[in-house]
């Protein structure tokens, strides 16, 4: 494995073979490829030892990495060319969904293309993201209040038509990318903490005066799961023994009870963590979460390394990003944050999400490998 | 100069980007610290805990439906209640060959083909160790067969439970409703973890109005199960709190006369306390019997429900529109005499037809030869067209609408059940917005005989109905007469004020109305005197016949009610109340194409009330 070792400024010369002509990063390559790699063993484990399972994951994240390798190759300008023609595509397919969309499990979220299910929410995840950052590096920073208000209404628009479909967790997602790239750009901290703030009263309200009691019930049962021990409880009770019975060194592959048994549900694709932590113990958990540390730091040294504003704006937010996925995902296995659908990033069973996430990096490669050179 | 800004603004930008960038790295490695301290937590501090539950992960936890609440009638009749039943339920994980046993089950139990489909699809979202049900109602016989071969079929059970009876079926059918298997929807909108193991849900009438309160509180089973998930205890259990009861004004009695007199006819009667709002009696012919539909109703029987002529699923006392006909007479003269239009010895010569001022077109009167001169009583008693198509002509549409909204035409009652419609009160503003058109003038004289765009539900006329017999005292309909449970009998629920009481500016307007509706009944020229006949008892009543097709009134020739098809006949109307002095029942019948109302309408409330009195009676006794 060929790892970049160079500092800033360097010139192609320097670069080795994987920076120069592949337009890939060494680091965060292969650190994914280890993430991927540890996947499929637990993936494995998770499916009983089944290889069928695992084949078809891997050939996903070949797919993945192909997408990648494909998006690396533009460079920042180009990505930024195309930001608002990304933004606006994926906002006619958001308003398409919601008339001709092709529904699946009680929401509508597909468009058929024929040949493939395409679902628009995840092309808004990388768009949302690049708009933003091409808008706010156009102006100066931090943004000013009209710049400000155009923002959010570029990230409420196309929140409020994922939230509609109905998928919140998603909606939630792509929100808080938006915020994110509001964030780096210097968002003041009083309209941050203003905000937090204007949250309390309007929670009330809502708790008090519009919604109807089984809503209330529901809230109630999705901030505190054990309530319902048949229903979203029974997930993390199950999930908090599989982790907690894994002790330091874990039950040992294939030996997880809770796995292995049927007590885990989704064991293979959002609980996957659970599988991880019982078979191979805090040793293993801490394993996996250096990895995703090691993407996530390095993204943000790409994203300080970066030449322009929109290039630093865009690499932050997509590591911020990808480090909200492993937060929520861990801390809702853990039985630390409610229970929404979300995946472990590159380890959960599935491949929408993973072409997105690819896709995510192979800009930052694109970004951390078209560097000008400004040597005099 | 602007060189420098940008270069002094990208370097001002780097710095903010820089900041942040960091602050966020401190953020996220926050967060990963509170990840690592969590799985510290679980993982080592916990390892014990967690690590001997997992040793004893033996024990799953069972949902427990509560036992869904009885419905009672005002005496105490029971209407819906539960009795034991035997169902057929499969564990898949215990059964050799799934499909080779179903085959095999065909041979002693009759299976059809929507038992199939369901239990297929119950297959794929259950987990392999719980039981499903195949089939929820087995017959004796069938029971007796599965149990000599039930050493032949391993996992496959017959299990007791309580199923939804109806003792009454056909005749409670509308308002009681039924009970079906709860639906993917039904469970959006209701707290899933309360309704985890309960298969039905209130579908229609009462059972649906009162879902919420008849369901009750689900419970929990803890079971040790093997290692496999087999069961092989109960170690403890929270019991569910089982649903409450409800008791409701409905009189059985009542309902039966009511049933018993519509006959075969289909209709629809309503009836009324005034002084209260209990709905004593509520009658949707024809009917069905719902006990079809508590395990789910076959295709085949739901298919011949669906096309069986005069729909008996449609409860026609809430969502059948009818125009009111000559019923709606009473309520035009109160309007009338309120918006000091006429008095009551306001006289219109009636011969035989109306015309607009200064237009051509004639508006037959029913009685072709005309009613001579007639005053407001006679006008009523009689149903003489001419006088309220003059009468509405001269109050105008607007004060036609002000004046009737106030009993509740137009707008729902607000009774506890399901599905109500509103009807139509006309007005020139619901003609704009709903036809786009405007008003004409003979729309109004129609108006004034129940005709054209009116349309009112059987329910709706009881309620304004029992508004004249107290004199504009407005409670509303309902059904409930209590929640309780065997043991605590709740405080009834007070009759609920539906709306400001109806003024009228003379309050002897009320007494001018309901003496020319006695006389429909016990006059000698009432077009109800046939039913006044042998009554003890004093009753204001009001007939009406509603046109169903536009039959030409002015054709001149001679028709024969019995040569107009069936479906083109009126139907027949009849609005009363009783004692007139103080009422205590209201009632309002309709009978589609039953010709006229003094004929097939007045008999049945006459019969409704009639036995209504005798009870009362009996009470006073």
């Amino acid at each position: 494995m060929i790892l970049n070792d160079q500092d800033e400024g360097v010139g192609p010369r320097q670069m080795g073979f994987l920076q120069r002509r592949l337009h890939l990063d060494g680091i965060l390559l292969g650190t994914l490829l280890l993430i991927a790699a540890l996947g499929l063993v637990v993936l494995y484990s998770a499916f009983g030892g089944s290889m069928e399972a695992v084949q078809r994951q891997v050939t996903r994240l070949a797919v993945a990495f192909g997408v990648m390798l494909v998006v690396a190759q533009l460079s920042p300008q180009t990505l930024r060319r195309w930001s608002l023609w990304l933004y606006v595509l994926a906002l006619v397919m958001l308003v398409a969904v919601l008339f001709v969309g092709v529904s699946g499990g009680g929401a509508q979220r597909w468009l058929d293309f024929w040949v493939a299910r395409f679902q628009p929410s995840e092309l808004m995840k990388m768009a949302l993201p690049m708009m933003l950052a091409s808008f706010l590096a156009d102006g100066s920073l931090p943004p000013r209040w009209r710049n400000l208000a155009m923002a959010l209404a570029m990230i409420g628009i196309p929140a409020a038509l994922i939230a509609q479909q109905p998928d919140l967790g998603t909606a939630v997602l792509v929100a808080a990318s938006g915020f994110f790239v509001l964030f780096l750009a210097g968002l003041r901290w009083r309209y941050i903490f203003g905000t937090a703030l204007a949250a309390i009263p309007s929670a009330a309200v809502l708790w008090f005066y519009v919604m109807h009691d089984y809503q209330r019930q529901r809230v109630l049962t999705f901030l505190n799961p054990e309530r319902d021990p048949l229903g979203a409880g029974y997930h993390i009770i199950q999930s908090k023994i599989a982790i907690g019975s894994g002790g330091i060194y874990g039950k040992g592959f294939l030996n997880g009870t809770q796995a292995q048994l049927d007590f885990l549900p989704e064991r293979h694709t959002d609980f996957i963590f659970a599988v991880l932590s019982e078979e191979f113990g805090l040793v293993g958990v801490l394993a996996l979460l250096t990895l995703y540390s090691v993407v996530v730091a390095r993204g943000a040294m790409i994203a300080s390394q970066a030449q322009d504003t929109y290039s630093r704006l865009l690499a932050g937010t997509l590591s911020m990003t990808f480090f909200v996925y492993v937060f929520v995902n861990v801390g809702m296995v853990t039985g630390l944050l409610p229970v929404v659908g979300l995946p472990l990033p590159m380890v959960s069973y599935g491949g929408t999400s993973l072409v997105t996430l690819l896709a995510g990096f192979g800009i930052l490669m694109s970004i951390h490998t078209h560097r000008r050179l400004w040597t005099s | 100069m602007v060189q420098h800004n940008i270069i002094r603004d990208r370097f001002r930008d780097n710095r903010i980007l820089r900041n942040r960038i960091i602050i966020a790295l401190m953020g996220m490695g926050a967060l990963m610290l509170v990840l690592f301290a969590r799985l510290m937590y679980l993982q080592v501090y916990g390892y014990q805990h967690y690590s001997s539950l997992s040793q004893q992960n033996r024990v799953r936890l069972a949902p427990v439906a509560p036992t869904r609440g009885l419905i009672y009638d005002r005496d105490g009749h029971v209407l819906a209640e539960n009795i034991p039943a035997f169902r057929l339920v499969v564990t898949p994980e215990q059964v050799p060959d799934l499909d080779k046993t179903l085959q095999r089950l065909q041979n002693l139990v009759k299976l059809r083909q929507t038992d199939l489909e369901r239990f297929h699809e119950a297959v794929q979202h259950s987990r392999r160790f719980e039981e499903i049900p195949l089939k929820l109602q087995l017959t004796d016989k069938e029971v007796a067969r599965l149990a000599v071969n039930r050493h032949r079929f391993p996992g496959v059970e017959v299990k007791a439970h309580l199923m939804r009876y109806y003792p009454y079926g056909r005749l409670t059918a509308h308002v009681i409703g039924y009970v079906g298997r709860i639906s993917e929807d039904e469970l959006q909108h209701v707290d899933a973890a309360n309704y985890r193991g309960t298969s039905h849900f209130g579908k229609t009438g009462i059972e649906r109005f009162y879902e919420s309160v008849l369901h009750g509180q689900a419970g929990v089973e803890r079971q040790e199960t093997n290692a496999r998930g087999r069961i092989l205890e109960t170690i403890s259990r929270d019991p569910p709190t089982p649903g409450r009861d409800i008791h409701l004004t409905l009189d059985m009695n009542l309902q039966r006369v009511a049933d018993r007199a519509l006959g075969d006819q289909s209709g629809a009667v309503v009836a009324i306390r005034p002084d209260t709002g209990e709905v004593l009696a509520m009658v949707s012919k024809p009917t069905f019997d719902p006990n079809l539909f508590v395990n789910g109703i076959s295709t085949k029987d739901y298919h011949a429900l669906r096309a069986a002529p005069h729909k008996p699923l449609f409860n026609r006392v809430l969502r059948g529109q009818y125009p009111p006909g000559s019923t709606i007479k009473p309520f035009i003269a109160l309007a009338g005499l309120n918006t000091n239009t006429i008095t009551p010895t306001h006289t219109v010569f009636c011969p035989g037809y109306y015309q607009i001022p200064g237009a051509s077109h004639r508006y037959r009167c029913w009685k072709r030869w005309g009613h001579g001169e007639v005053n407001l009583t006679q006008a009523i008693t009689q149903s003489c067209d001419v006088y309220f198509y003059d009468l509405a002509y001269n109050i105008g549409i607007k004060q036609i609408h002000d004046n009737l909204a106030p009993f509740g035409f137009g707008s729902p009652t607000e009774i506890d059940l399901p599905g109500e419609l509103p009807g139509i009160l006309p007005s020139k503003a619901w003609k704009r917005h709903n036809k786009g058109e405007s008003w004409y003038h003979g729309e109004t004289v129609i108006t004034g005989i129940g005709q054209g765009y009116f349309l009112i539900t059987p329910v709706q006329l009881a309620q304004a109905t029992a508004n004249i017999a107290n004199h504009g005292q407005r409670l509303r309909p309902h059904l409930l007469d209590y929640i309780g449970g065997p043991t605590d009998a709740s405080a009834a629920s007070p009759p609920q004020v539906n709306g400001k009481p109806i003024q009228m500016d003379r309050e002897q307007d009320w007494d001018v109305v309901t003496h020319a509706m006695e006389e429909v009944v016990h006059g000698a020229h009432g077009t109800a005197r046939r039913i006044g006949q042998d009554i003890d008892y004093h009753m204001a009543g009001k007939t009406g016949t509603a046109q169903v097709y536009g039959l030409p009134r002015d054709s001149g020739a001679e028709q024969d009610e019995d040569e107009i098809a069936r479906e083109l006949r009126d139907h027949a109307l009849f609005i009363a109340f009783a004692p007139v002095a103080h009422p205590k029942i209201a009632v309002a019948v309709i009978v589609e194409h039953g010709g006229g109302g003094s004929t097939a309408a007045a008999p049945v409330a006459k019969a409704v009330i009639d036995a209504y009195m005798k009870e009362l009676r009996k009470d006073d006794s």
